[in-house]
């Protein structure tokens, strides 16, 4: 009963349908917050592909969402980034398909000067932490630069300051790449420009320049704040042309100062560092040739000194002879006179020998030698040679004595036996029977024939008498081949009549005794 | 002394460079004959840096700009 009765309770509030009610909550908020200033911290930031910014508003309590469009964050002076204290102006909205409002805004900045610093002290860690200061980073600067690209406005003090400068030092080319210095453009302008020379070609028809400056008169914290963008610093770090930060007074310090690779406290200071002084180095460049010249001279006056210095030390060809020629004159003189000392001594010498030299020494030598023989002489006699000879005389006559006797006897006994054998030999010799008649008959061939039948045989007969032999006959015709046989066998018993032959003549030989 | 050929050394070059020549010829560090050509050298080292001094010539000129920012041309800077 009581639901019911609670359920007619509502009979005359309207009915919504939610996109009603959602419709109806939309024309309230849009309407009565068409145009609102909000202040607080900006929470998550979040930049989709789409371009447009997603970000929370917060305070200590309370969170509202938050949208920049496209087409507005891009004009934004200042980018929102978490932790930023903002003031955002736009309109209230709803997104009814989730139950949501959220703030539009059209235009964001920082929520006065401790805002700024400290947006400035975030992104200067965040970039240290990125190494973009460090030293290693830093390009040296060309000594002399060809061409210098400035980076400035075209109109301002300052880059008439800086040509004044660069002019009175060293007059070089310049290209400006005019900016703006303040204002929203300038951060995107200015990183523009450097990466812009960065791109030019060396020796083009813009030539690239290899010194960068980027300047900027002094100004409020506001006015220099382009400087103090990441879009800036990045574009100076990146660049590969050393580049002189000089932006604001020596107080001032810019992000760009940071990344820079020198920093100069004025624009006209930045001039200063980028050239140096032409006179002085026209002056130096003088100098070091006067330098040069004078080292060279001294170098060769101190050669040429120590040369004639030695060429006097040096000696004369001729005086080097002049002690030997005198020498020679010396020894010279000296000559003569030692062959006159030398003849002189020897003569010294002869006539001392010769004083000792007398007959008187040579007589007494004779004497004494004549006295020696004489008594070798007395002490000379025949008489041991005598009694020698006659010793010997006697002995040879008893020697021959002996001889002859015994010659004597020696002689006659063999020749009284050779008597009785030659007797004897008479008597036996068939020579005495051949005188008392009797004959040898041999042979032809000289054979003893004893036999009458051998006789026959034989063609020739020699028969031997007492006083001769007598030879007969010559063998016959018809003998003749009997005979050969035999006469073979002949020959040798020729050997024994030659044999006996010298018993025949023995009686001779005999004789001969 | 360096490989570069005098005539193409920078300014600063051809400075370290003849400094370090008229130091070697004031502390007599050469033989003389070398310390003739090494004269030579500084006489053209000498005369790189003045060509370099000589060509102290100002000119200024402006990049002009297109629409998107790029660079377009040059045109005198005056009156600065």
């Amino acid at each position: 009963m009581d639901l019911l009765d609670d359920d007619t309770d509502t009979g005359n509030t309207p009915e919504f349908s939610v996109s009603e009610l959602s419709g109806a909550v939309k024309r309230v908020i849009e309407g009565e917050f068409g145009f609102v200033r909000v202040k607080g911290e900006v929470g998550r930031v979040s930049r989709p592909r789409s371009g447009h910014i997603y970000l929370d508003l917060k305070d200590d309590r309370s969170v509202i969402s938050g949208v920049v469009w496209k087409g507005v964050s891009a004009r934004l002076e200042t980018q929102p980034e978490e932790g930023m204290e903002v003031v955002a102006t736009g309109r209230l909205t709803t997104f009814p398909g989730q139950s949501k409002y959220q703030i539009v805004i059209e235009d964001i900045r920082p929520a006065g000067l401790g805002a700024l610093m400290a947006m400035l002290e975030k992104r200067k860690a965040q970039l240290a932490a990125e190494g973009l200061f460090d030293a290693s980073r830093k390009q040296p600067l060309p000594y002399l630069p060809e061409i210098i690209g400035v980076v400035t406005s075209p109109s301002g003090a300052v880059i008439r300051d800086i040509l004044h400068r660069l002019r009175d030092r060293f007059p070089r080319k310049v290209l400006i790449w005019p900016v703006a210095v303040q204002g929203k453009s300038c951060a995107p302008e200015v990183a523009r420009a450097i990466e812009g020379f960065n791109a030019l070609s060396p020796g083009g028809a813009m030539p690239r320049p290899d010194l960068l400056i980027v300047a900027r008169g002094g100004g409020s914290v506001e006015d220099l704040w382009g400087f103090n963008e990441e879009i800036v610093a990045r574009a100076a770090a990146a660049s590969d042309i050393p580049l002189i930060s000089a932006v604001g007074h020596e107080t001032d310090t810019t992000l760009i100062d940071y990344v820079s690779d020198r920093r100069a406290p004025t624009p006209t200071a930045a001039a200063e560092i980028a050239v140096p002084v032409r006179m002085e180095l026209l002056g130096w460049t003088g100098e070091a040739g006067a330098r040069m010249t004078r080292a060279m001279g001294q170098r060769i006056e101190l050669r040429g000194q120590r040369l004639r210095d030695l060429s006097r030390a040096l000696p004369r060809a001729e005086t080097l002879l002049d002690q030997p020629r005198q020498r020679l004159d010396l020894l010279g003189d000296r000559l003569p006179r030692g062959l006159i000392r030398g003849t002189e001594q020897r003569r010294v010498a002869l006539s001392d020998a010769a004083g000792a030299l007398r007959p008187s020494l040579l007589s007494r030598v004779i004497a004494h030698g004549r006295e020696s023989l004489g008594r070798r002489t007395d002490r000379l006699s025949l008489r041991p040679i005598e009694r020698e000879m006659r010793q010997g005389r006697e002995r040879l006559a008893t020697l021959t004595r002996r001889l002859d006797e015994a010659g004597t006897r020696r002689l006659e006994t063999p020749r009284s036996s050779l008597d009785g054998l030659t007797r004897l030999l008479e008597t036996l010799s068939y020579k005495g029977t051949l005188s008392r008649g009797y004959a040898v008959v041999r042979s032809g061939e000289g054979d003893i024939l004893t036999r009458k039948a051998a006789a026959e045989k034989a063609g020739a007969l020699d028969i031997e008498f007492a006083d001769g032999r007598l030879s007969l006959g010559t063998p016959g015709a018809a003998d003749a081949p009997a005979t050969v046989p035999a006469s073979e066998n002949k020959p040798k018993p020729a050997a024994p009549r030659s044999k006996r032959k010298p018993a025949a003549d023995k009686p001779e030989q005999g004789s001969l005794f | 002394m360096s490989d570069t050929p005098v005539e193409e050394m920078t300014f600063e070059q051809a400075m370290a460079e003849l400094e370090q020549v008229v130091g070697q010829l004031e502390r007599g560090e050469v033989p003389l004959e070398q310390s003739i050509a090494l004269y030579e050298r500084g006489a053209k080292l000498k005369a790189r840096c003045e060509t370099k001094l000589k060509e102290a010539e100002e000119k200024v000129a402006q990049i002009t700009l297109d629409a998107e920012g790029q660079p377009a041309g040059l045109k005198a800077a005056e009156g600065l």
